[in-house]
């Protein structure tokens, strides 16, 4: 175990040097001038140059970097941005909620509707129920999100006005500004985005859960039990499902570790103040601190949900659990 | 009344490229108590046969027709609420790879707890009590820790011992093992063969061993049937198939049996390939790979007739009697000069 958990740490630290490595890279292969946004279009160059010095963009890349590491280690911030100083620390404590709501929810929909379709269309492949989820699952998969979110917001927010067109509430109320807050407020506003997430995600889901059932029902144990006697919802139950849902359990940790970086698409079309969004924003801005608190970010949610698989894995496969 | 009675029996499968004959016009007997060896090649059709008689095989592709009758019960047209009920009640089933026939996420205690719960209506501190028992009876050592184990936990020999113990934990009448040792090594075959013997004289359950090992058949079976292309070419009790086989095919099988003291070189074998049941050859199945092969033989099945050796020995070959016995007195004069010389 402390063999494991070492091994993970180092993969951990290694992830996360070479990703924001690659972060600032980018930042200084694109030729930007922050500073120059930063100070405004009439700035004298005397107030440019103060700005380039403070902001330490007058170092080379490599010191910017090594500031931004002993930044991060001994005061575990992540920096100010570029365009206003507001501390990224700040920035993704008030957005990442806002992405985590829309990828958690979304989750719960896209899982509670994938796993039972895949199931039934495992159970008569080539039937036309399994034809017609197929053909569905296709247009799932090849609809772009933008396009799935606008027509979500048409039809259900400006034609039949049964939800907002966009637009996000605080789940806990007491926001200083908010236009509206609370559970059933912050639930109504979701309902669109979730769904966008879940047509995405269902149609990848439905698609793999499927193919596994599929290939867990021709597994000898599976014929084992039905020797034994066991009814069709028996064999189901308990000799597929947990067998074929184990590699879904991985595919979900990585996609959910992903997704918490950002939903850009879908945080974009129904304008939710969440981390996509507000990567978007930097990227216009060249604010490189956002960037790489994003990417910081994302970065330690996929680790995270990856550790969270591997120990659920040990929980439902006793194979793992013993070595 | 016999235990199991198949009457012509057929499977067919479609497939996309048209429809496959495993099994046509199989028929035998079983007797309580009694072990029937079925042998032949891969694709032979003898593990479909079984497959057929247990109904595991998936309505919506394989097409089966004839009459399998269990104690006298019609078991092909039987609702499946039927089937479930004797399916691991009367008839018990061992597979090939006892690697993958166990569930790998659960413990063996609670599979095979599963089965006793399937058919009787106990609590599941009786069903680990029995499963216990007969952990004990398939010697696994320290079956009381070892119940709840994981497959992976077990050797391959082990987990065909409780392979086995889950077949036979609600006394069946039938124990159909499908090539139970192939997958196995040699020490562990042997246990597992002595293991079945021992159990059948306690169990006093009828054996089907299907094989494609002659010598599993020698040890075990008291009748043979020995099946080619999806039929069966010849049927006999174990001593006159030995003594007297009739049939060109039977002989290559006896003559591709290794002996510990021949001194010839190589192995005998059977040339060519087993027949593609999609496009089956004209006539007898075994013709493109028989050395006898005559014109009928292209296109003819010979009918499944009696044998003149024993009661119940019958098999199909257009070859007449003369023809046969100087051949098989030839082939026998050969293998035993082989032993003699050594």
């Amino acid at each position: 175990m402390t063999h494991f958990l070492i091994r993970r740490i180092f993969w951990a630290i290694f992830l996360f040097l070479v990703a924001t490595i690659i972060t600032y890279l980018i930042f200084w292969v694109i030729p930007t001038n922050p500073a120059q946004l930063a100070a405004g279009h009439a700035a004298s160059p005397e107030f440019l140059a103060s700005i380039k010095h403070r902001l330490h963009l007058d170092k080379p890349i490599y010191i910017q970097y090594f500031y931004f590491l002993q930044n991060l280690v001994i005061h575990g911030s992540l920096g100010r941005s570029f365009l206003n100083q507001q501390s990224v620390d700040s920035i993704i404590g008030k957005d990442a909620p806002v992405t985590a709501s829309l990828v958690f929810g979304g989750a719960v929909l896209w899982l509670s509707l994938s796993v039972p379709i895949g199931i039934i269309s495992a159970l008569r492949p080539r039937s036309v129920t399994d034809r017609l989820t197929m053909t569905f699952v296709l247009i799932g998969i090849s609809a772009h999100p933008v396009w799935i979110g606008l027509i979500l917001s048409f039809v259900f927010g400006y034609k039949l006005h049964i939800t907002p067109i966009a637009g996000y509430c605080n789940f806990i109320p007491g926001t200083a500004g908010a236009q509206c807050e609370g559970p059933v407020q912050w639930a109504y506003h979701m309902i669109l985005p979730w769904i966008t997430f879940m047509i995405l995600f269902a149609a990848l889901y439905v698609r793999l859960i499927r193919a596994n059932v599929i290939e867990t029902m021709s597994e000898d144990y599976v014929r084992t039990a039905r020797a034994k006697g066991a009814s069709q919802r028996r064999v189901m139950i308990h000799h597929v499902l947990r067998n074929s849902l184990l590699p879904v359990v991985t595919i979900l940790g990585m996609d959910l570790g992903l997704a918490l970086g950002g939903a850009i698409f879908t945080e974009t079309v129904f304008n939710l103040p969440g981390l996509g969004n507000q990567v978007i924003r930097a990227y216009g801005a060249n604010d490189l601190p956002i960037i790489t608190g994003v990417v910081v970010f994302s970065t330690c949610c996929v680790i995270v949900f990856n550790l969270i698989v591997d120990v659920t894995y040990g929980f439902l496969d006793p194979r793992i659990r013993m070595s | 009344m016999p235990a199991l009675k198949v009457t012509d029996l057929n499977t067919s499968f479609r497939t996309d490229d048209g429809v496959v004959r495993a099994v046509s016009g199989v028929s035998f007997e079983l007797d309580q108590g009694q072990t029937l060896g079925v042998v032949g090649e891969s694709g032979s059709g003898k593990s479909v046969t079984f497959l057929s008689v247990m109904g595991l095989l998936d309505p919506r592709q394989a097409q089966i027709t004839g009459s399998v009758q269990l104690e006298g019960e019609e078991l092909l047209g039987a609702s499946n609420a039927r089937l479930r009920q004797l399916r691991g009640r009367k008839i018990g089933m061992i597979f090939q790879d006892p690697m993958t026939s166990l569930n790998p996420v659960k413990s063996i205690g609670w599979q095979l707890e599963e089965a006793v719960l399937i058919h009787h209506d106990v609590s599941r501190k009786d069903a680990r009590q029995r499963a216990v028992e007969i952990l004990k009876q398939v010697e696994i050592p320290r079956a009381e820790q070892r119940i709840d184990d994981y497959p992976h936990q077990f050797s391959g020999g082990m987990r065909q011992r409780v392979m086995i113990a889950m077949a036979l934990i609600n006394n069946p009448e039938i124990l159909i093992a499908d090539e139970p040792t192939t997958a196995l090594d040699v020490t562990t075959q042997a246990q597992i063969l002595r293991l079945m013997k021992d159990l059948q004289s306690e169990y006093r359950m009828a054996i089907v061993m299907i094989t494609h090992d002659l010598g599993v058949v020698a040890e075990l079976a008291n009748d043979v049937i020995v099946m080619y292309g999806g039929k069966v070419v010849e049927q006999s009790n174990v001593d006159d198939l030995f003594a007297k086989p009739e049939m060109p095919y039977t002989w290559g099988l006896l003559g591709s049996l290794p002996r510990l003291n021949s001194t010839s070189a190589r192995l005998e074998q059977i040339p060519g390939q087993p027949p593609s049941l999609l496009n089956p050859p004209s006539g007898c199945p075994f013709h493109p790979r028989c050395e006898f092969v005559m014109n009928i033989c292209r296109q003819e099945l010979p009918a499944l007739e009696a044998s003149v050796q024993g009661e119940g020995h019958r098999f199909r070959c257009h070859l007449d009697d003369e023809a046969r016995t100087r051949i098989w007195n030839q082939k026998r004069a050969a293998l035993g000069a082989e032993e003699t010389a050594a």
